[in-house]
C-alpha cells in the first residue's frame, strides 16, 4: 500500500530483472535455510537413532539369555551309588583346625561320589537307546548340576533312596543348538556337539523334557568356568553393591563437606583457588588414571588386597568426589542469600545457619548429584581392571575384603569367553542388568528432583 | 573385644556424655545467669571431649600395633630361624597367628612355634588391655574435665563449631591430596621405570615391543611411545570427526529451531548416551559396529578389519556426541539475543544468522567444548580395549587395528602386578603422559570457556 506508493517507478525491464534476481537469490537462500535445518534435524535423528540402535540391539541379543534350555526330569538318588559316611561333628579336645581337616576329608568323599552316573541314569530313562553311550549323554546337562545334587544330599541326607522331580540346566552347547545360535547346516567337524547328542536334544525338546524356562541362574550364581550354562552374575552384583555402598559412605559425606566449606566458609585466597582449579581438573582426569593411583597407592604402598571391593570402592570414591562436590556447590549457590541472612539476623551462628537452613533446602539437589555420581561409578570398568578385579572369582564375596569382580568387569570377562555364541547373549543379559540398575538409580534421582525441587 | 564393638561402646559413651552435658547445662541455668551457648552445644562439647582423645588413641594403636607385635615375636624366635626371608617368614607368621588365635593348625606345631604363639597371645592380651584401659581413662578424664568446665559463660558453641570447621577443611583437602597422590605415585613409579629405559627411547621410540617380564632380565624389549600415541590420536580424531558435526548440529537445532516439546523430549534421550557405561559401547562396537563395517567394506571391495581404529573411533564419537551437544547448546544460548535480532533485522535468514553471527560469536566456547571432548576421547579406555584391535604398529591406515596409550596401560597392568619390572612400570610412565596431555587440554579448554563466559556476562 504505502510502500508501493513510495516506490519510484523505474523502467519496467530493469525492475523486472532485479526482481527476478532477488527472487532467485531468495529461493537459493531459502533452499539453504531448509537444507541447514534438515542437516540439524538429521543430526538429532542420528543421535536418537543411535540410542535406539544401542538399546534395541542389546535387548534383542540379551533377552533370550534369560530363558535357558532346562531338562525337567525325575532323578533317583540311588543308594548303590551314593555311599558316604555321616558328617563329622566336633569331638572333645579337638582344635577347630583339626575339625576342619576332617570336614574337608568328608566333603572330598561326598564330592567323589559318581553324581554324573545319577544324572546319566535319569536321562537314559528318557532315551533308552543312549544307554550304551554314557559319556555322550552326560553332555546334555551342564556339568555344574552334579554339584546341585551333591548339595541337596549334604543338606538333606534323607534324600538318598528317594526320587525327586528336578529342573536341571542343559549344557551351554545344547542351549546354543536349540536356540539356533549356531548354523545347523554346518558339517559335524565344526559343530560343538556330536551328531547323536544333537539328535537327542531335538528329541527331548520335542517331547517337552527339555524346555526353555526362565532361569534365575543368572541372578543367583557366581561366575563359573567349568559349567558355563550356570555362570551367573551374583558375585559381580554383590561386589558392585559393596563398592556402591563404600562410594555412598565415603564420597558423599566428604564431597558435601568440602562443597560446604568451599561455598560457605572459605575465604577467597590462593589456597581455595587452588582447591577449586584442582577439583575442576580432577573431574576431567581419565578414569584409568585413578586405577593407576589405586594400584600404586592402595595396593603397592598400603599393601591392601588385590581384587577386593574395598580397594575398588576407595578408587571409585576418589573418582566420584569431584562430581559430588560440583553438584553440591551448584545447589548451594542456588539457595538465595536471604535465607542465610534471615537466620544470621536472629542470632544463629554460621554453622547453625548451614545445618538448620541451607543444607535441608539443598538436600534434594545434593542427593540428585550424589546418585548420578554413584551411578557413574558403578558403570566404570577401566580403573577396576588395574587393581586386579578382573580375576576369575567363583564365589559370592561375603565381605568387602574378599575377592570379587564387579558388574562391568564381569561383562568385560564374558565378552572375551571362547564360547562366543553362548556368551554373546549372556554378556548382553549382563549389560541389561547393569543398565537396569543404572537407569533405576537415575530415574530415582530425577524423581527426587521433580518431587522436592524448589524454584526461587 | 572386637574393634567394631569397641567403636560402638565409644559411640554409646559419647551419647551418654552428651546427655550428661545437656543435663548439667540445664541445671546451671536456674533462671539466674544468661547462658552463652545452648545446652545442645554444652552436650556436644562434653561428648567431643569424651570421644575424640580416646578415638585418637584407638586409631594410633590400630595403626602401629601389628608392626610392633610382629617385631616382638620375631625377635624371640630361635637364632637359626632368624635368617628366614619373604615367603617362608609369612607362612611362619600365619601359623603362629593361627595357633595364637586358638584355631590351631592341622599338623603338630613345633615347640618354637608354640612359644612364639604363646608370646604373641600374651602380648596381644596385655596390649589390648592397655589400649582399652587408656581409652577408658581418657574418655572418663575428658568427660569429667569437660563437665567441670561447663559454666554459663563458656563459649561452647564456638568450640564445637571450630571442630566442625576443622572437619570441613580436612574434607576439602582430600581432593588436593588425591591430585598429589596421582602426581607423586605416577612420577615415582615412572622415574623407577626410567632407570631401566632411557626417557629419550621412551618418548621418541617408534617400536613398541615390551617382552614378557617372565623371560628373564636378559632382554628388555623396546618401549617406544610413538605408535601408541599415534593410535590414540588417530582414534580421537575419528571420534571428533563423528562427534563434532553431529553434536554441533544437534546443539544448533535444539537451541534455534526445535519447538519446546522436541527439545524437552530429545535432549534427555540424547544425554542418555553420556550415561551409558563405556564397556557397553565397547561391546556394541565389537558385536555390532565392527562386523557391520567389515561386511560393508567387503561390499565395496575394501578390507576393513572388524576391530580397527575406525570402529573404535566411530563408536567413541557416538559416545561424546552429548558432551559436545550439551556444552555447545549452553554456549549458543548464551549468545545475546540482540546479536541475532540485528542480523535478522538486516534481512538475513535464520541459517545465515546462525552461520555468520551466532557460531562465530560462540566459536571460542565451542572450541573449548571440543577440547574437553578430545581429552575425554584420549582418556577413554574400554571402547578401544575391545574394538581397536590392539596392534601397536606405526601406520596411518584407519582401517587397520591400532593400539592406544590406555589399552597398553590395561595390558601391562592386568594380571600380575610386579612393581619391579619395567613391563609393569611402563604403565605409570604411560599414565603420566596421558595425565599431562589431558590436564593441559583441560586447562586450556576451561580457560577458553571461562574467558568466553566473561565476554557475554
Amino acid at each position: 500500500m504505502d510502500i508501493q506508493q513510495a516506490q519510484p517507478n523505474p523502467p519496467a525491464a530493469a525492475s523486472d530483472k532485479r526482481r527476478v534476481r532477488v527472487e532467485k537469490s531468495l529461493q537459493r537462500r531459502h533452499r539453504a535455510e531448509r537444507r541447514f535445518r534438515f542437516i540439524g534435524m538429521s543430526a538429532v535423528v542420528f543421535g536418537l537413532g543411535m540410542v535406539a540402535l544401542l538399546f534395541i540391539s542389546i535387548l534383542a541379543k540379551g533377552l533370550p539369555a534369560f530363558w535357558q534350555a532346562t531338562v525337567v526330569t525325575e532323578v533317583y538318588f540311588d543308594p548303590e551309588i551314593i555311599r558316604v559316611d555321616p558328617r563329622p561333628v566336633a569331638q572333645p579336645g579337638e582344635s577347630p583346625a583339626q575339625l576342619r581337616e576332617r570336614e574337608m576329608a568328608w566333603q572330598t568323599q561326598v564330592t567323589m561320589v559318581n553324581w554324573n552316573r545319577i544324572l546319566e541314569d535319569s536321562l537314559i530313562a528318557h532315551l533308552p537307546e543312549a544307554a550304551s553311550a554314557r559319556p555322550r549323554v552326560r553332555q546334555l546337562v551342564t556339568s555344574g548340576e552334579r554339584f546341585k545334587l551333591r548339595d541337596m544330599v549334604v543338606e538333606n541326607p534323607g534324600l538318598i533312596g528317594q526320587r525327586a522331580q528336578l529342573k536341571l540346566l542343559a549344557d551351554a552347547n545344547v542351549d546354543v543348538w536349540l536356540k539356533g545360535n549356531i548354523d545347523r547346516s554346518l558339517p559335524d567337524a565344526q559343530q560343538q556337539l556330536p551328531p547323536e547328542v544333537r539328535a537327542w536334544a531335538d528329541q527331548l525338546y520335542e517331547r517337552g523334557v527339555i524346555q526353555m524356562r526362565f532361569s534365575t541362574t543368572l541372578f543367583v550364581n557366581p561366575d563359573s568356568r567349568g559349567s558355563l550354562a550356570s555362570a551367573g552374575l551374583a558375585g559381580a552384583f554383590v561386589g558392585s553393591l559393596y563398592m556402591m555402598l563404600i562410594v555412598i559412605l565415603l564420597a558423599v559425606p566428604v564431597g558435601v563437606a568440602s562443597a560446604v566449606y568451599l561455598e560457605e566458609f572459605a575465604p577467597r585466597n590462593r589456597f581455595t583457588d587452588l582447591i577449586e582449579v584442582n577439583i575442576n581438573n580432577l573431574a576431567a582426569v581419565p578414569s584409568i588414571i585413578f586405577g593407576l593411583l589405586g594400584a600404586a597407592v592402595f595396593i603397592n604402598w598400603f599393601g591392601m588386597p588385590l581384587s577386593a571391593p574395598i580397594v575398588g570402592g576407595l578408587v571409585l570414591s576418589l573418582m566420584t568426589l569431584p562430581t559430588v562436590i560440583i553438584a553440591t556447590r551448584s545447589t548451594l549457590k542456588a539457595i538465595p542469600p536471604s535465607i542465610r541472612q534471615a537466620a544470621l539476623g536472629i542470632g544463629a551462628s554460621k554453622v547453625q545457619t548451614i545445618l538448620h537452613h541451607v543444607l535441608p533446602l539443598a538436600l534434594p539437589g545434593i542427593l540428585t548429584g550424589a546418585i548420578i555420581g554413584v551411578a557413574q561409578a558403578i558403570g566404570e570398568t577401566a580403573p577396576l581392571l588395574l587393581i586386579g578385579m578382573s580375576a576369575f572369582v567363583a564365589a559370592i564375596p561375603g565381605t568387602p575384603f574378599d575377592q570379587s569382580t564387579a558388574l562391568p568387569v564381569q561383562i568385560y570377562l564374558w565378552q572375551g569367553n571362547e564360547l562366543r555364541n553362548f556368551f554373546e547373549a549372556r554378556t548382553s543379559a549382563a549389560i541389561i542388568v547393569l543398565l537396569a540398575l543404572m537407569l533405576s538409580l537415575n530415574a530415582f534421582a530425577i524423581w527426587l528432583r521433580k518431587r522436592f525441587e524448589k524454584r526461587w | 573385644m572386637n574393634n567394631w564393638v569397641l567403636v560402638c561402646v565409644l559411640l554409646v559413651a559419647m551419647g551418654f556424655a552428651y546427655q550428661f552435658g545437656t543435663m548439667r547445662s540445664r541445671s546451671l541455668v536456674d533462671g539466674k545467669a544468661r547462658m552463652h551457648s545452648r545446652p545442645v552445644h554444652h552436650g556436644l562439647l562434653v561428648a567431643l571431649w569424651c570421644g575424640l582423645p580416646a578415638f585418637t588413641v584407638f586409631l594410633l594403636w590400630s595403626l602401629f600395633e601389628p608392626g610392633i607385635l610382629r617385631s616382638a615375636v620375631l625377635n624371640q624366635l630361635p637364632p637359626d630361624m632368624a635368617g628366614l626371608q619373604g615367603h617362608e617368614l609369612e607362612v611362619l607368621m600365619r601359623r603362629v597367628q593361627s595357633i595364637a588365635s586358638g584355631f590351631g593348625v592341622s599338623d603338630q606345631p613345633a615347640a618354637y612355634e608354640l612359644a612364639a604363639a604363646e608370646r604373641l597371645r600374651s602380648l596381644q592380651g596385655t596390649g589390648r588391655l592397655a589400649m582399652i584401659a587408656s581409652m577408658a581413662v581418657l574418655a572418663v578424664t575428658g568427660l569429667v574435665y569437660a563437665l567441670r568446665r561447663l559454666s554459663p559463660a563458656l563459649r561452647a558453641r564456638n568450640h564445637v563449631e571450630a571442630v566442625f570447621r576443622v572437619l570441613l577443611v580436612v574434607c576439602s583437602t582430600i581432593a588436593i591430596l588425591t591430585t598429589i597422590g596421582i602426581v607423586l605415585s605416577m612420577v615415582g613409579e615412572a622415574l623407577h621405570f626410567f632407570r631401566f629405559v632411557n626417557p629419550v627411547d621412551f618418548f621418541f621410540g617408534t617400536v613398541w615391543n615390551p617382552r614378557f617380564s617372565t623371560t628373564g632380565a636378559g632382554e628388555l624389549g623396546q618401549f617406544g611411545l610413538l605408535p601408541l600415541l599415534w593410535g590414540t590420536v588417530m582414534v580421537s580424531i575419528i571420534a571428533l570427526l563423528v562427534a563434532v558435526p553431529v553434536g554441533l548440529m544437534t546443539a544448533v537445532f535444539m537451541a534455534e529451531y526445535a519447538p519446546g516439546w522436541v527439545r524437552a523430549l530429545a535432549k534427555p534421550i540424547i544425554e542418555v548416551l553420556a550415561g551409558v557405561p563405556t564397556i557397553v559401547y565397547g561391546f556394541f562396537a565389537l558385536v555390532m559396529v565392527g562386523p557391520f563395517f567389515h561386511s560393508a567394506g567387503l561390499a565395496v571391495g575394501l578390507d576393513i578389519r572388524a576391530t580397527s581404529a575406525l570402529t573404535a573411533g566411530v563408536v567413541m564419537g557416538i559416545m561424546i556426541i552429548p558432551f559436545i551437544s550439551s556444552l555447545s547448546d549452553d554456549i549458543i544460548t548464551q549468545v545475546p539475543k540482540a546479536m541475532r535480532d540485528g542480523s535478522l533485522g538486516l534481512g538475513a535468514t535464520k541459517s545465515e544468522t546462525i552461520r555468520k553471527v551466532v557460531l562465530p560469536a560462540a566459536l571460542p566456547g565451542i572450541v573449548g567444548a571440543v577440547l574437553l571432548a578430545a581429552s575425554r576421547a584420549i582418556g577413554e579406555t574400554m571402547i578401544v580395549v575391545l574394538a581397536a584391535g590392539n596392534s601397536p604398529i606405526l601406520h596411518a591406515n584407519p582401517l587397520e587395528a591400532v593400539s592406544t596409550v590406555t589399552v597398553t596401560i590395561v595390558n601391562q597392568l592386568t594380571g600380575d602386578i610386579d612393581f619391579a619390572s619395567p613391563q609393569s612400570l611402563v604403565a605409570f610412565a604411560l599414565g603420566l603422559t596421558l595425565f599431562a596431555i589431558t590436564l593441559s587440554l583441560n586447562i586450556v579448554a576451561l580457560y577458553i570457556v571461562r574467558k568466553y563466559r566473561e565476554q557475554y556476562e
